[in-house]
């Protein structure tokens, strides 16, 4: 019989081995979705993996060893945040992990002193301003509805978090396209083919380096779905199901966002994000206050 | 070795050209040849480019620019030249200002001919680039190995 400790470290393992694996495969059903939207056929499902194993393949033509260290150090956090979660651990300690890896990619991304990456960095600011309100208010959200930080805990009640906080899922929700970079807020670098600003935070890293941002970037949209998951998760081993299923939904809504509107600039996102944050986020929390009383 | 071959990023660079062979090879990653079945991406960073396509000729002003863009690409690179004029320098040859081809910058792999180049051509010399990146990349590992042992 396995303990809580061995069940803790087998699901941690799992996100180290399967997030990878299953992000890289998003992003391929993500870009052939988007081909069929746009009327075209579209890459192969496993086309994100033979762009990855390329990049690696490719010349280290980087102006320093510094922007590899940082995007080393940008994985890193992201995987530690990934891992805190599902090991069970606080969520705010994920959040913060989270930020503190956000960090080391505008380092790496700065370091170049690149003009183009300067701009991408100043809209990745821009773009932390907007959506860190919203996290932190989520894992408020959690702990006022199921009265802990730990996700251990939140998983083991009886009703779904959702349906206390259904404004903090609705607000994470949006500023998950930011997160995941989908247009109209893919400000500081984008996956579309034509940008602006060449490509951001991303324009000079080069091969291996570009290769690591990427993979971290499917870490990083794991960790975040399996926060959308944690919304609808209960003691009940059904509910997962209902979990995932809400993951697809949020991720085809993402997917439709991405292919219907066009970029915004960084004040409008920045007003947009707020606004929302204020409206649902503040919204649900007076709510609560007030039943919880 | 790896298969690189499956994901070609491009970059697609305007010299003199008329945009013509622009408007061609952009209409490759329309509906209707999407070339990014393929794996094809066109990106406009020289940094994360693997096949280099120019269109039209090489005057005075663009000549640094390329030879810029070509130093940017981490190997291994493969340069298209698409349409008569990066190819030769076209009905423009004889102008004071062109120098000519792309050849007389930068080391040309492949030529696509045509005025303007048609979408089809533009994805053959694309077929060809890519066959000649693996096989660029496959050179080499095998240089690579026979320095090791």
């Amino acid at each position: 019989m396995l303990n809580e400790f061995g069940i803790r470290v087998i699901c941690m393992a799992l996100y180290i081995v399967a997030a990878p694996l299953l992000g890289g495969l998003l992003d391929g059903l993500d870009r052939k979705i988007s081909a069929r939207m746009q009327g075209r056929k579209g890459p192969s499902i496993l086309q994100p993996f033979y762009d990855v194993a390329k990049l690696t393949q490719k010349q280290l033509l980087s102006v320093n060893r510094f922007q590899l260290l940082m995007v080393m150090s940008y994985l890193f956090f992201v995987i530690m945040s990934g891992v805190l979660f599902f090991g069970g651990f606080d969520m705010l300690l994920c959040f913060f992990s989270l930020s503190t890896a956000e960090m080391f990619l505008i380092l790496a991304s700065t370091s170049t002193h690149s003009p183009f990456s300067t701009i991408g960095t100043h809209r990745e600011m821009a773009q932390m301003m907007a959506y860190e309100p919203m996290i932190l208010l989520t894992a408020v959200g959690f702990y006022l509805a199921a009265g802990t930080f730990q996700v251990s805990d939140i998983i083991e009640g009886t009703t779904p978090i959702i349906l206390y906080a259904p404004g903090f899922f609705a607000g994470f929700v949006f500023v998950l396209s930011i997160k995941l970079r989908k247009s109209p807020f893919d400000l500081s670098t984008t996956h579309h083919a034509h940008q602006e600003v060449v490509k951001g935070v991303t324009t000079e890293m080069v091969g291996v380096e570009y290769a690591l941002t990427t993979v971290t970037e499917w870490y990083e949209n794991i960790f975040l779905f399996g926060v959308i998951g944690l919304f609808f998760v209960t003691a009940n081993p059904l509910s997962f199901i209902g979990a995932i299923a809400a993951v697809l939904v949020v991720f085809f809504l993402e997917i439709l966002i991405d292919n219907t509107s066009a970029r915004v600039k960084w004040q409008m996102m920045l007003k947009m994000a707020w606004g929302v944050t204020i409206v649902t986020g503040g919204l649900n929390l007076f709510i609560l206050e007030l039943i919880k009383r | 070795m790896k298969n690189i071959h499956k994901s070609p990023w491009l970059l697609h660079y305007d010299g003199s050209s008329c945009n013509g062979c622009d408007i061609e090879v952009l209409a490759c990653t329309t509906p209707v040849y999407d070339v990014e079945r393929f794996g094809v991406v066109n990106t406009g960073n020289p940094m994360h480019a693997d096949i280099f396509l120019i269109t039209g000729g090489i005057n005075s002003q663009n000549e640094d620019v390329v030879k810029q863009i070509y130093e940017q690409m981490p190997g291994p690179k493969v340069v298209v030249a698409v349409g008569t004029c990066a190819c030769t320098g076209g009905i423009f040859k004889e102008c004071y200002n062109i120098k000519g081809g792309v050849d007389t910058v930068i080391p040309v792999d492949i030529y696509v001919p045509g005025c303007a180049a048609r979408p089809e051509s533009i994805i053959d010399g694309v077929v060809k680039a890519v066959a000649l990146f693996q096989e660029k990349h496959d050179k080499k590992k095998r240089k690579e190995r026979a320095a090791k042992s």
